[in-house]
């Protein structure tokens, strides 16, 4: 097959591919940037029991690799329990990698709030409350967006560094853009020995991270008009 | 009794050490009182106190007659209750606390455009105003002339990024004011400026004592406590140790501690 006789189908397969990643990225945004403002709360809590278990899960999740708890979480249950409640196949799959990944991400997404929530000056809130506002009056109104401002410079870091790491659900075969690219290594849709188009992922990778690097730019100027 | 602020033994303590032992004073309407003692002997704790920023362990404040804070029976003012009766204090920061994703205008509107709304919404008018369009209206006016009153209605469309330190202070008192506060507090109102613009603020607040504002000032400025004050308070140690007019207190001061202390602060 000629060089441009294989490109629609590699193309094609790569497309299905990212659509994988995108998803899992997406879900992982949903889920995990909530998820982290609630263990953010949570680690702040004076209810000591809490806030300590709370840090301890998060200095484990952050502190061991992303790869090992895919496969724990993925083969865990079906090993030990004999039973493996992801289900089969392909939706399976993407399910424990999407539960790991919200956990992963929602720990470290949880110390950038807790450092942009304990950034905005304690001076704001009492200017605040002696305006005689309530306490919810004074998140939404004076500390979110100071908070948001300070926190959009490492999400953004930490968001394109999800971008890339989607790759790792390649561990338990999820089908995202480099499994497909590897596929025409070991043969696939009657290419085989190929190996650009794994190398040719990366090229979607910079794609989208450009598309975000530049989004994120342009939120961070709209919030520099103030200090 | 036209005392309009009544304020009988407070105490206040920071774990095992008491840093307000037992403060009494009242302050007429219309008369501005100065607060001047060394650095750490309480006079933030006690205006923080006021403004219900801290709550005080022993004692009542009240305001016009009305107890408004009693801290050895109501312990447990409900959270409106406290809104409304810090409302009846403003304060101006040592170090401005202007919101610095808001324009000055918008500083001092924010937070009676919210109680504008809330009233609305609960009792159908808030100042004789049915709708909030109108009562925004005329909060935007409003805060027009607070501005124009401290100088700086030509910056309203600054945030406080653009604005000098005293031009933020100027705008944090018509923002502290937008509320109609009985009793206005300043919290060393210049500390945090350099030296040579120290004026524009302190002429803002003298203008506001002409018009018989109600003020409370901490301040290191004794020139200006000498020149505005209608009473000075010498705070030690947690205590009032000296009070009367500025005359009895620069020129003929009874205790120790005063005259050292003046001593001090007069050489520098
Ligand atoms: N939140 C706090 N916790 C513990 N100690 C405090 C607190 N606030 C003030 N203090 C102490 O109370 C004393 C009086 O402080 P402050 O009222 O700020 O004095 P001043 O304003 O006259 O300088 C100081 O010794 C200070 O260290
Ligand atoms: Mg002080």
């Amino acid at each position: 097959m000629s060089f441009s006789q294989q490109l629609p189908i590699v193309f094609e397969a790569l497309n299905v591919g990212f659509l994988q990643t995108l998803k899992l990225f997406f879900v992982t945004l949903l889920g995990a940037l909530p998820l982290g403002l609630l263990i953010s709360f949570g680690s702040m809590s004076k209810f000591k029991p809490l806030s300590g278990l709370i840090k301890t899960v998060v200095w484990i999740v952050r502190g061991s690799p992303l790869m090992i708890q895919l496969l724990i979480i993925y083969y865990f249950p079906g090993l030990v329990f004999q039973n493996n409640i992801w289900g089969s196949g392909e939706n399976g799959r993407f399910l424990a990698a999407a539960v790991s990944f919200i956990i992963n991400y929602a720990c470290y997404f949880s110390e950038i709030y807790r450092g942009g929530i304990q950034g905005v000056p304690k001076g704001q809130q009492e200017a605040g409350q002696v305006l005689g506002l309530k306490k919810n009056q004074i998140f939404f109104k004076i500390t979110l967006l100071q908070m948001i401002k300070q926190i959009v410079p490492p999400m953004s870091n930490e968001i394109i560094t999800l971008v890339k790491d989607t790759s790792l659900a390649r561990i338990i075969a999820l089908q995202e853009v480099i499994w497909a690219g590897e596929a025409f290594m070991k043969g696939s849709n009657g290419i085989s020995g190929q190996i650009w188009p794994l190398f040719f992922t990366a090229v979607y990778y910079l794609a989208f991270n450009g598309i975000l690097t530049l989004l994120f730019g342009k939120l961070e100027k709209k919030l520099s008009y103030f200090k | 009794m036209d005392n309009i602020l009544e304020v009988k033994n407070i105490k206040k303590s920071f774990g095992k050490t008491q840093v307000l032992k037992d403060i009494s004073f009242s302050l007429k309407k219309g008369k501005a009182l100065a607060i001047i003692g060394s650095s750490g002997s309480g006079k933030t704790t006690l205006l923080r106190c006021l403004n219900f920023l801290e709550k005080a362990n022993e004692g009542t404040i009240s305001v016009n007659g009305e107890v408004i804070f009693s801290g050895s029976e109501n312990q447990k003012l409900s959270d409106s209750e406290i809104r409304k009766n810090r409302l009846h204090f403003g304060l101006v920061f040592q170090s401005f606390n202007l919101f610095p994703q808001y324009t000055a205008k918008e500083n001092v509107m924010l937070a009676e455009q919210i109680l504008a709304k809330e009233q609305i919404k609960k009792n159908g008018e808030y100042n004789g105003y049915k709708t909030i369009k109108e009562a925004y209206e005329f909060i935007d006016n409003k805060a027009e002339d607070l501005l124009e009153s401290v100088g700086m209605k030509h910056k309203k469309d600054f945030v406080p990024c653009e604005l000098s330190g005293g031009q933020q202070q100027r705008v944090a008192i018509a923002r502290a004011l937008a509320l109609n506060p009985d009793i206005l507090c300043f919290d060393e109102p210049t500390s945090a400026l350099d030296p040579e613009i120290t004026g524009e603020v302190l002429n803002v607040i003298k203008k506001l004592a002409e018009k018989n504002t109600t003020m409370i000032i901490v301040t290191h400025e004794m020139g200006f406590a000498k020149e505005v004050a209608d009473e000075v308070m010498f705070m030690d140690n947690g205590k009032v140790e000296e009070m009367g007019t500025p005359e009895e207190i620069f020129s003929n001061p009874k205790s120790e501690r005063l005259r050292e202390f003046l001593k001090t602060v007069l050489r520098i």
